[in-house]
């Protein structure tokens, strides 16, 4: 299991865009975290500090406390699995099975170890009956969750999902919303960016607001999307999930899921019974 | 006015019927939203609504496709792409790779329409202004993230004003304020007469956009009717399609006991 730490990361493209500025991050071992903000705020070109795909051009990254800056991409994709917002860039295998068998292969991985980890990351996406399909005979949501099985079956310390639930159906997100909650649970990390701010507040324990290439907030869905922050969300494009402005709405206070609502609207009315009394 | 009777299709070389009896009718400045499962057949119907399948990709179409109450069968695919746009799921295949920068993106729907330069040039900054993405007209199309790729796919559609629109999940990767902006456009253009069919996951987008709603599943139409009626039809779920926040926040009220009129909407 790794600990990833960002140190005053900045990060300029060749072509002069600043993406990040004084980036200060620490995510532990089996934490989920989300990342959110407007889009061209810094998410993707932060995640790809995690794994050397972008190297900062101030600051520094660290696995564990050491510094990855000499350290290759390849061998840093043993420690990082990235799943891109766009399956048509990663998907290059004419079988499903040969799709996700590339990475753990890659790893050294082979026999019945092998055939273990492919079986178990396509049914973690449903996908099991597809193994022996095109990956571009299937729709672009089952390429998206093939992607995810793909970085899965490598059984990396660190999973970052970019915008995991793009197009998918109620079914596949409650699909990510599992593999996700599977991932932490067996004490890895799993990142994940998304726009998707009821699925962001039902499903990660931190939320991470970015804008401008900054952290503007860090904390629990119910810090983060409580009423004092709407001004700073706002400033990223972000807008508080239903619940959460509902809950403002009833002077409930924070309550960034549905769940939190309702035990809020039944502890008031519980209140409400014993002054009656 | 564009209207499917008795649609069926398949594409080319499987047997698998993927779309039969579709009914459906986009009036004139209406904005349809399509809902479903993955998979369930609405990116086909996308494509067969829009002429693509079959004129550009092949494979067999039965009944009939009106646009305007004239019959389409068999006419060349230039003849759709006049009439009908269609805004692809994935923005990274629908950029044409052939231009330089944003604006010369923009500007080849109208460019190829024919419509003088003065025209075109209005019509790009009217677009890039109506989605906030004036400040990308210079960039490269190809080096664009998949939020900005979108909204440069929904500004080649706007400069076209086409009179008949076909969306696939055209805000899936967009921010809210991405999100809310293309939606404001699409009200914008139906006001001046465009038909529309919007699929789309995020209800509550179709519940604020929308004045009807359709579910396909299966590949066949299984409901049609007013947005609110079918947004909370208890059999959603069943279908693979999320309701709106409002009515999932109401029924997880209701079923702790309470009154799920407490909720604002």
């Amino acid at each position: 299991m790794t600990t990833l730490r960002l140190e005053g990361v900045g990060f300029v493209y060749p072509d002069g865009t600043r993406a990040l500025e004084n980036v200060d991050l620490a995510i532990a071992p089996g934490e989920a975290v989300a990342i959110i903000g407007q889009n061209g705020s810094g998410k993707s070109t932060l995640v790809r500090q995690l794994d050397g795909l972008l190297r900062p051009t101030e600051g520094r990254v660290l696995h564990d406390e050491r510094d990855i800056a000499d350290v290759r991409v390849a061998a840093l994709a043993a420690t990082v699995g990235i799943v891109f917002q766009n399956p048509d860039r990663q998907i290059f295998a004419g079988k499903v099975r040969r799709e996700v068998e590339f990475g753990p292969r890659m790893l050294g991985r082979q026999g019945a170890e092998l055939s273990a980890a492919v079986d178990a990351a396509l049914a973690a996406v449903d996908l099991a009956d597809a193994a022996d399909a095109n990956p571009y005979d299937l729709g672009y949501t089952r390429r998206k969750l093939l992607t995810l099985a793909s970085v899965l079956a490598m059984g990396t310390p660190v999973v970052v999902l970019d915008e995991p639930t793009t197009g998918q159906d109620a079914r596949g997100v409650r699909r990510v919303e599992q593999v996700i909650a599977d991932i932490a649970a067996a004490g890895r990390t799993v990142i994940a960016i998304s726009h998707d701010m009821r699925f962001v507040a039902e499903t990660f324990a931190r939320v991470v607001v970015m804008g401008g290439g900054r952290i503007l907030l860090d904390g629990t869905p119910g810090d983060v999307f409580t009423e004092a922050n709407w001004p700073t969300l706002e400033s990223t494009f972000v807008e508080p999930p239903y619940a959460a402005r509902v809950g403002a709405r009833l002077g409930l206070g924070a309550t960034p899921t549905e769940a939190s609502v309702v035990a809020a609207l039944a502890s008031s009315a519980a209140a409400h019974d014993a002054d009656q009394r | 006015m564009l209207r499917l009777t008795d649609v069926g299709y398949r594409y080319a070389g499987y047997a698998r019927q993927v779309l039969h009896d579709i009914d459906l009718t986009l009036a004139d400045g209406e904005i349809v939203g399509l809902v479903g499962a993955n998979e369930a057949g609405k990116s086909t119907l996308c494509l067969v609504a829009s002429g693509l399948a079959p004129g550009s990709i092949g494979g067999a179409l039965s009944g009939r496709l009106e646009i305007d109450g004239e019959d389409m069968a068999g006419k060349p695919l230039h003849e759709f792409a006049t009439r009908v746009g269609i805004a692809f799921q994935n923005p990274a295949t629908q950029l044409s790779g052939i231009t330089g920068s944003v604006f010369e993106e923009v500007a080849l729907g109208p460019m190829n329409l024919g419509l003088p330069a003065r025209e075109t040039v209005d019509r790009v900054k009217a677009a890039l202004a109506a989605l906030g993405i004036e400040s990308l007209a210079e960039r490269e199309p190809r080096r664009l993230s998949g939020g900005q790729g979108q909204l440069v796919v929904i500004a080649s559609l706007l400069a076209m004003r086409p009179r008949h629109l076909v969306l696939d999940e055209p805000t899936a990767q967009l921010d809210p304020e991405g999100t809310r902006l293309v939606g404001e456009a699409l009200r914008q253009l139906a006001k001046a007469g465009t038909a529309m069919l919007l699929v789309e996951h995020k209800t509550d987008l179709l519940d604020a956009l929308t004045s009807r709603v359709a579910v396909v599943a299966d590949g066949t139409l299984v409901a049609d009717g007013p947005s609110p009626d079918i947004l909370e039809d208890p059999r959603l779920d069943a279908w693979g399609v999320e309701p709106p926040s409002r009515i999932r926040l109401g029924r997880a009220i209701a079923a702790a006991g309470m009154d799920p009129a407490r909720v604002p909407a």
